[in-house]
């Protein structure tokens, strides 16, 4: 084994142990925590939203009547004004 | 630097051992420094893992023979995009291709869901460690891609002829990326069933992986077929080989996933089926990965040298138990929130397309593992071939393709009758019409290639209308010229109208296999020079013939020593159609009991086929010379006694006078498939629609709709 090649091991093992170790040697603070709840009521928000423009497409390509227009594109709102107002809770 | 490149795959080894131990441990302890400290180690090992990649690449562009993989698969004669490409060619090379292909995606993965979702996302490292720690060991201690021998050869053995074909290089990378991209959805499923966070963020986070994983397993399949139909000389593009199946088999489960996925997001239903979809497509790609490794089945693609079956065969069960364990223990949490508000729903048309999808999948799973599980169970062995697939995936492919159709035009939710055969009614009567002209033609034989063209009309018409009234809808709102309103309408619903143009794809690529599967004309000729031949309406002439010898003359770079062809005129009712130039290429082999020329030309015999191809019909040919004719193994013979190893050459200019000269009767393969074009051109539309249906859209964009949105949902409640 060469001697760059000793160099070059050594300097990949340093880097390795740099990178993984860094979060272990910072100072240690409280990092932001996880808000599942949060971030599922965001992931349902954005569904939703897509869910009502859906509709509305469905309803302008002929697929849904006016009266299931209605019925669908009030009943979606309703769901994501919920989530809306569970998000700002 | 084999050396660091063995170096590597231990520091490799040892990485992923910390970063599984970390991720775990920073999880379950809630020390989250831990878990960010085992998310980095996904990130080393793409850095490792990059080096060891370059030190082997170098290693095959200086021709360092020292290597025994850049010995036994390249050689100084092969051209340099083929050294470049010949890394993944060998068992050793691939399995490091594969184990860099995961890291790289893991650390994407990682990387997007680093501020989400941690403890899932933990637990979804810690499995990526494993996997990428898997094919690492099997590196280490069964088929290291840095053994040497010294002193090293001369020269190298060259690569297998068969792969000296530009698609066929990048076919690996392509269908590796898509398996390993497999992985990312089945770790982050399992690291939601662990961290018992089964709800819709996990889907959300592994969307894109899930649909790339497709793209490319799509793309690598479609380029195996043409380099099967453009490099073999059968003549074919699809044979339900045992490794065409393993790569299609996710592809389907994933496209099932895909679908169903939506069914989630929205209506929060199908979640077992779901998370069993996509355990199911990571488990499908590592037993793809397995078939191809292990030689375990007969193919193609097999590869020589030491089985890693033993070790594949227990991580494959270790995933089947653990998917089943999950599932089964984690199934209150993964009930359905709502159920099917209406059988004539969009819902219930991706439930019958996964059922379709699942099945297809089950049925070439049974046919391609008959025979592991036949000699098992009889200790003899058994196989099924391409008749019997046939038999069940075409009228399945039927319903499919036309179910791509019908879910178009079906609300979300809820559809009325009334709608829905307004809107099946101009779909209905294009294919009603593209039957009766099947028929008024003459088609009337094939029965199952009719449907299928009349299903393809189906479902052009079907979408070519959804198209049409989405474009009138976004004229009405928002006065726009039609191209604008097009780009508008795409762009601002890429995920909807991209799926159809996939739709359209399918369609495309459907309607070609079934004409060219169905109306293909093929026969064996044997022709002499001036000699011609009828195939169905087309007159075949063989001009004269044709021969190359050595490397450097050979225009194609295949590194055959000599090549044997010859020239056909081909004509169809008098008028010319193409000039075909089909060879066969003799390789040297390493045979030294064939003689000095005889092993300049006694390797595997490669044919290099010539087509011409048209978007109505290619016109395809295959040679197979008569090399064994008493004149020209005279000449051989004659060499072998008196010719040292450095002039053995000159009998091979010989051997191809005399060919020129006294050509003999050569064998033609000749085949005229109708509408191959569009397989290929199908495939493309495919990958469009599915690069359309996955690109972002902007943040700004996101942000407006998103506000706009939020105003409409406040203000229609207000109003009730």
């Amino acid at each position: 084994m060469s001697l760059l090649v000793l160099l070059l091991i050594a300097a990949l093992l340093a880097v390795v142990v740099l990178v993984l170790s860094a979060p272990l040697r910072a100072a240690r603070r409280a990092p932001e925590p996880d808000t599942p709840e949060r971030d599922e009521l965001e992931v349902a928000r954005e569904a939703k939203y897509r869910e009502i423009r859906d509709a509305e497409m469905d309803y302008r390509t002929g697929k849904l009547s006016r009266e299931d227009y209605e019925a669908v594109d009030g009943a979606l709102r309703a769901e994501a004004l919920e989530i809306l107002n569970r998000l700002e809770g | 630097m084999a050396d660091l490149g063995r170096a590597c795959l231990l520091l490799a080894l040892a990485v992923c051992v910390y970063g599984i131990g970390a991720s775990l441990y920073g999880v379950r302890r809630r020390r989250p420094e831990f878990s960010e400290s085992g998310r980095r180690a996904v990130y080393a090992l793409a850095g490792i893992l990059t080096v060891a990649f370059v030190v082997l690449e170098v290693a095959f562009l200086r021709n360092d023979f020292a290597f025994n993989t850049v010995a036994d698969t390249s050689s100084r004669t092969t051209p340099a995009f083929y050294r470049a490409a010949a890394v993944w060619s060998s068992q050793e090379g691939s399995l490091l291709l594969w184990a860099w292909l995961l890291s790289l995606w893991a650390s994407l993965a990682v990387f997007l869901t680093r501020r989400r979702m941690r403890d899932v996302a933990a637990y979804a490292t810690a499995i990526l460690l494993g996997f990428g720690g898997f094919f690492i060991s099997l590196m280490v201690f069964y088929a290291t891609p840095f053994a040497t021998t010294r002193p090293a050869p001369v020269e190298g053995v060259g690569l297998d002829p068969l792969l000296r074909f530009p698609t066929m290089m990048i076919h690996p990378p392509m269908l590796y990326s898509g398996y390993t991209l497999c992985t990312i959805p089945l770790a982050f499923g399992m690291g939601a069933l662990l961290a018992r966070r089964v709800d819709a963020e996990w889907i959300r986070a592994i969307r894109r992986f899930a649909f790339a994983a497709w793209l490319f397993l799509g793309l690598g399949i479609l380029l195996g077929a043409r380099w099967s139909y453009s490099e073999l000389g059968w003549g074919g593009y699809w044979g339900w080989d045992a490794v065409e199946n393993a790569s299609l088999m996710p592809w389907l489960t994933g496209t099932a996933f895909l679908h169903s996925l939506m069914i989630q997001e929205k209506r929060g239903m199908l979640k077992v089926w779901n998370v069993s979809l996509v355990l199911a497509t990571g488990t499908l790609a590592i037993m793809g990965t397995f078939l191809v490794r292990s030689g375990i089945l007969n193919s193609i693609h097999a590869f020589g040298g030491a089985t890693l079956g033993v070790p594949f065969v227990v991580l494959i069960g270790v995933l089947i138990a653990g998917s089943i364990y999950l599932v089964v223990s984690r199934r209150e949490m993964l009930r359905s929130e709502h159920r099917l508000d209406s059988l004539l729903s969009r819902e219930s048309i991706f439930l019958a397309n996964n059922l379709v999808l699942v099945g297809l999948c089950f049925v070439i799973f049974w046919g391609t593992y008959f025979p592991l599980i036949s000699e098992a169970l009889t200790g003899r062995e058994a196989s099924v071939g391409p008749p019997w697939f046939d038999r069940y995936t075409v009228p399945l492919a039927l319903v499919l393709v036309l179910l791509s159709g019908i879910g178009p035009v079906i609300a979300w939710r809820r559809a009325t009758w009334a709608n829905a055969r307004r809107h099946f009614l101009a779909p209905a009567g294009v294919a009603l019409l593209t039957l009766i002209a099947l028929l008024a033609a003459g088609v009337q034989e094939k029965p199952f290639a009719i449907a299928m063209f009349c299903c393809g009309a189906f479902v052009f018409a079907s979408i070519g209308g959804e198209f049409f009234r989405g474009v009138r809808a976004r004229r009405a709102m928002a006065h726009e010229a039609v191209p604008v309103a097009l780009l508008s309408l795409v762009r601002r619903n890429r995920r909807r109208y991209g799926g159809y143009i996939v739709h359209i794809g399918m369609a495309v690529l459907f309607i070609g296999v079934a004409a060219s599967s169905s109306f293909q004309h093929a026969s064996e000729l044997g022709l002499s020079p001036g000699q011609s031949a009828r195939v169905g309406a087309y007159s075949i002439r063989y001009v004269r013939p044709t021969a190359t010898i050595t490397p450097k003359y050979d225009a194609a770079h295949t590194g055959s020593t000599l090549s044997l062809g010859a020239v056909l005129d081909v004509t169809k009712h008098g008028r010319h159609v193409a000039t075909l130039l089909p060879s066969e290429g003799y390789y040297a082999s390493e045979e030294a009991s064939q003689g000095t020329v005889g092993s300049l030309i006694g390797g595997q015999p490669v044919s290099h086929v010539s087509m011409d191809a048209g978007l109505s019909r290619d016109v395809w040919t295959a040679i197979e010379p008569d090399i064994e004719t008493p004149t020209l193994q005279k000449i051989v013979s004659v060499g072998n006694r008196t010719l040292p190893p450095e002039d053995a050459v000159v009998a091979i200019g010989y051997l191809a006078r005399s060919y020129l000269q006294h050509p003999p009767q050569a064998q033609f393969h000749f085949i005229v498939s109708p509408l191959v074009m569009w397989i290929w051109v199908g495939g493309l539309i495919v990958f469009g629609g599915g690069l359309i249906a996955i690109w972002p859209a902007p943040s700004a964009v996101r942000r407006r709709v998103r506000m706009r949105l939020r105003a409409r949902a406040a203000h229609g409640l207000a109003r009730a």
